[in-house]
């Protein structure tokens, strides 16, 4: 038996997990993600050739700066909202929705079919509230297939309503370039404009979804917090066992859980449609079944703090969208930026859990704590 | 004098506020068997665990046969020939025994199975194990896998070996055979650890004793000079009395008839087979055997969790109107409760089934409550009220309502659950194992909850690994083994050789009655 000596040295870094941390510290860590990412951003900025300070200011005001610009922000919050609350519930029971995308797009459709070919036939408040209802009713059914998949055969539920994206979208295409496809167009695949009865009204300059989005947040704040199939949700998020044990019906749960997170993807559907773009196109969902998942997790599922998210992002749409006309910066160079900022902010998180401890630091620290 | 193989100095480990170790300086001497004692969260695995480089310690120094060194992975721990036996093992099922010993060795690409095999053997025989290298890990009994954790230590060199908490899973019989192995090696010069909590097993095979208390070192005896008694006071730090209350049954009725009870895993293997047995009102049973005998399926079948293959469970009312008493069979936990039996069940995994670690007390109290009533929303105030009432008589040690039950200790994760239990005024009570991981004054606790519910006239079944707690508490005692009951015998009568025995054998012509 040999016994070779181990190296005498402490390892270089070593991670311990935080027990708490005060609240000022967590905001502290916060706050500076996000000057490091602007710095890194900066450098990033630098390189292209750019004054950093010239190309932030002109994000913000470009966001921000005139009554147009805050509504264009606004107008890109709205769907980034209404889906952040709509996979808080999914996220929440740990049941990994990332099938926003495909609910938002069935919710679409099943609106655009009515503002398509029943608007002459219904008065306008029916048609809306029609169109409403059966973008709710897709966009949920959308949302339930993978959960009754799940309850009845296991089935992966990421792996699931990922797939179901590309069916929703493939058949939007297919709508477009065939059977929905504008008759006085001039054989180019798109589908026609909305008559204006089939349009959401406009409250204070913007459509009505601002309205719709905010009451949804209070809702879902009461649903999640307060209410019986709220606390079934955390229970069955956090073990399926205790659900059972408690004699909850988790198939039930889940699948009336993605039946609601789906439903309000419809309904986003609906916002955009009627809403922003008038019309339906392969664009409609424009990514915001993703984006929304990255508003979810940075709001950490609270959904007041989805209100300050989704706002943020927005901005930061906005702005990079400012930027690239009036610096000509390429679009892909301005996503570079958005995605750094999102990248600390993320990355942060780490250091809210753990404590970096570097060589020779333990020792000096025990020393203190003694 | 002989010479210490490993000497701790000083040695502090802390996990965010909670010091595990403080100051902690012990010796481990060569050809000796150390115990080394102390109640659960008293720090004994976290300071083996530093020794066998799975955590880095935060302040103080390790020296190995004299020299101060660093053991910063178990690899290192192994260069110097420290090796640990975890008290979960860790082994590849679908593997032999030696291909699970020769798993994560350095060598030179290839294999020589035959050689390994062989050397495998010789070793076993050295120190008198019993072991077949070319099983599979998952045809061995609990006591085979652990042989297979103790000589992979072996084959990799290790002549100090630590072990923690090895008999948690054996009969009294295997503990002896396992006992006697562990002195054959102490004879050949390796230096052993065990980690335990049992006073018992430290007077039977160590030398010398450490003893740690709540993450400090209190003191270390020689095992001859010193005596159980002694040894408790060190652990909890105060003169403790040691037996536990056994007060008669009163008027006992049958509550619970179960009859010819066989289940079936997820997998189709037969986890209960042919069990019959009565539970009584003012009375324990206790419920021993292997872990792994079918006692969670037991549980489960009974509190509706477990899909029944054939046999019967019935319920017969305190009041007894109804002589034949009602099925429970196919029933879910719901429409248990909602024919009016009330269930108690404290479930072996406390916070992965019966409470919700991320939730206070409050929103556990109302685990099974909350659909009660027709309003959408919960209502707080029941079980705000409930909690307040769990933490005030059971003494529940918590910042405050709200704070997440995964943060409290073990001890009070597990007054938390059965406080609510409890508080449904159970007719019929089933606790899993409910003091393994606390401590002793929160074992003793329990115990006379268990007892005072039993006072109140419920039928208490009382799931256990501990022999000496079992016959100490239960008025009758079922033994388990493979899934198969081995026999019901007197609490008061039985010697623990006996359930021991029943344990590892069913005998075929034992009657079924006590």
């Amino acid at each position: 038996m040999t016994h070779k000596v181990a190296a005498k040295k402490e390892p270089l870094v070593r991670l311990v997990k935080r027990d708490k941390i005060s609240t000022p510290k967590k905001w502290a860590i916060r706050i500076a993600a996000i000057v490091l990412a602007l710095l890194a951003g900066s450098l990033f900025i630098m390189i292209l050739g750019h004054n950093p300070a010239a190309v932030y200011a002109d994000m913000v005001n470009g966001s921000l700066g005139t009554k147009t610009a805050r509504n264009s922000t606004i107008r890109l919050a709205i769907p980034l909202l209404g889906t952040a609350l709509a996979i808080a519930p999914a996220f929440k029971m740990k049941f990994w929705n990332i099938g926003a995308e495909g609910q938002i797009m069935m919710g679409a459709i099943a609106a655009t079919y009515f503002a398509l070919f029943w608007y002459d036939r219904l008065p306008r408040p029916v048609l809306l509230l029609v169109m409403f209802l059966a973008a709710i009713v897709a966009g949920g059914i959308w949302g339930l297939v993978p959960a009754y998949c799940k309850a009845k055969w296991g089935t992966n539920e990421t792996l699931f309503t990922l797939m179901l994206n590309y069916i929703a979208l493939g058949y939007e295409r297919y709508l477009q370039h065939g059977p929905w496809i504008d008759p006085k167009g001039t054989g180019f695949p798109i589908i026609a404009m909305f008559d204006p009865s089939a349009r959401l009204p406009k409250v204070l300059g913007i459509h009505i979804g601002w309205i719709i989005v905010l009451l949804l947040t209070v809702l879902m704040y009461v649903y999640l917090k307060h209410s019986k199939h709220g606390y079934e949700i955390t229970v069955v998020g956090e073990s399926q066992r205790t659900a059972r044990y408690a004699g909850m019906n988790v198939s039930k749960i889940i699948m009336r859980t993605m039946f609601i997170s789906g439903a309000i993807c419809g309904l986003v559907g609906m916002l955009i449609v009627a809403g922003a773009d008038y019309t339906l196109s392969t664009g409609t969902t424009g990514g915001v079944g993703f984006t929304a998942i990255t508003v979810a997790w940075l709001a950490q599922l609270s959904p007041f703090g989805m209100v300050l998210m989704a706002a943020f992002i927005a901005l930061l749409g906005k702005g990079a969208n400012t930027i690239q006309t009036n610096f000509q910066i390429p679009a892909s160079a301005s996503k570079v930026l958005t995605g750094t900022i999102l990248f600390f902010m993320l990355g942060c998180e780490f250091f809210i859990n753990y404590r970096l401890i570097f060589r020779g630091r333990g020792r000096k620290e025990d020393a203190e704590h003694a | 004098m002989q010479n210490n193989a490993v000497s701790m100095r000083g040695v502090t480990k802390r996990f965010g506020e909670v010091v595990a170790n403080h100051d902690v300086s012990l010796d481990i001497r060569e050809g000796e068997i150390l115990a080394l004692l102390g109640e659960n969260g008293s720090g004994k695995t976290t300071i083996m665990n530093m020794l066998s480089g799975i955590y880095y310690p935060d302040a103080g120094q390790i020296f190995v046969r004299g020299q101060e060194e660093s053991i910063r992975s178990p690899k290192d721990a192994f260069r110097l020939g420290i090796g640990m036996v975890h008290q979960h093992f860790k082994l590849v099922e679908v593997f032999t025994a030696a291909e699970n010993i020769l798993l994560g060795m350095s060598g030179n690409g290839r294999f020589d199975k035959k050689t390994a095999a062989t050397e495998i053997a010789a070793l076993a025989q050295r120190y008198g194990f019993d072991l077949d290298p070319q099983r599979k890990i998952y045809d061995m009994a609990v006591s085979e896998k652990q042989t297979v954790e103790i000589i992979k230590v072996l084959y990799r060199g290790a002549d100090i070996l630590i072990l923690d908490e090895p008999t948690a899973v054996l009969t009294p019989q295997e503990t002896e055979k396992l006992f006697k192995v562990l002195r054959n090696m102490r004879d050949d010069g390796k230096s052993i650890v065990i980690i335990t909590h049992k006073l018992s097993e430290v007077m039977a095979i160590s030398d010398r004793v450490t003893v740690l208390r709540r993450g400090e070192y209190i003191d270390t005896l020689n095992t001859k000079e010193t005596n159980p008694q002694a040894l408790a006071d060190r652990m909890v730090g105060r003169a403790l009395k040691l037996n536990i209350d056994r007060p008669e049954p009163q008027n006992p009725q049958t509550r619970l008839m179960v009859s010819k009870l066989s289940c079936r895993s997820p997998e189709g293997l037969r986890v209960l087979d042919g069990v019959s047995f009565e539970a009584r009102s003012g009375e324990i049973l206790g419920i021993a055997g292997v872990g792994g005998s079918g006692q969670r399926e037991l549980c489960e079948a009974i509190a509706g969790l477990y899909p029944m293959e054939s046999g019967d469970i019935r319920y017969l009312a305190p009041d007894g109107k109804d002589p034949k008493g009602e099925s429970l069979r196919g029933m879910s936990p719901t429409a248990i409760r909602a024919l009016g039996v009330s269930l108690a069940f404290v479930p072996e995994d406390r916070l992965g089934m019966g409470l919700v670690g991320s939730m206070g007390m409050v929103e556990n109290m109302m685990l099974k409550s909350y659909a009660e009533g027709k309003s959408f929303l919960t209502d707080h105030k029941p079980s705000k009220n409930l909690a307040e009432d769990v933490r005030r008589r059971l003494g529940v040690v918590t910042p405050d309502l709200k704070t997440p039950v995964q943060r409290l200790s073990g001890g009070n994760v597990q007054k938390v659950l059965l406080g609510r239990e409890i508080a449904s005024k159970p007719s019929v009570l089933m606790a899993a194992y409910p003091v393994r991981g606390l401590d002793i004054n929160s074992s003793y606790m329990i115990y006379s909850l268990l007892n005072e519910q039993k006072k109140e006239g419920a039928a208490v079944i009382y799931v256990g690994e501990d022999l000496d707690v079992l016959l100490e508490l239960c008025d009758r005692i079922l033994v388990l083994c493979g899934g198969q009951v081995s026999g019901i015998v007197d609490g008061r009568s039985v010697t623990k050789e006996e359930v021991g025995l029943m344990m590892t054998q069913v005998k075929e012509d034992r009657p079924h009655d006590a």
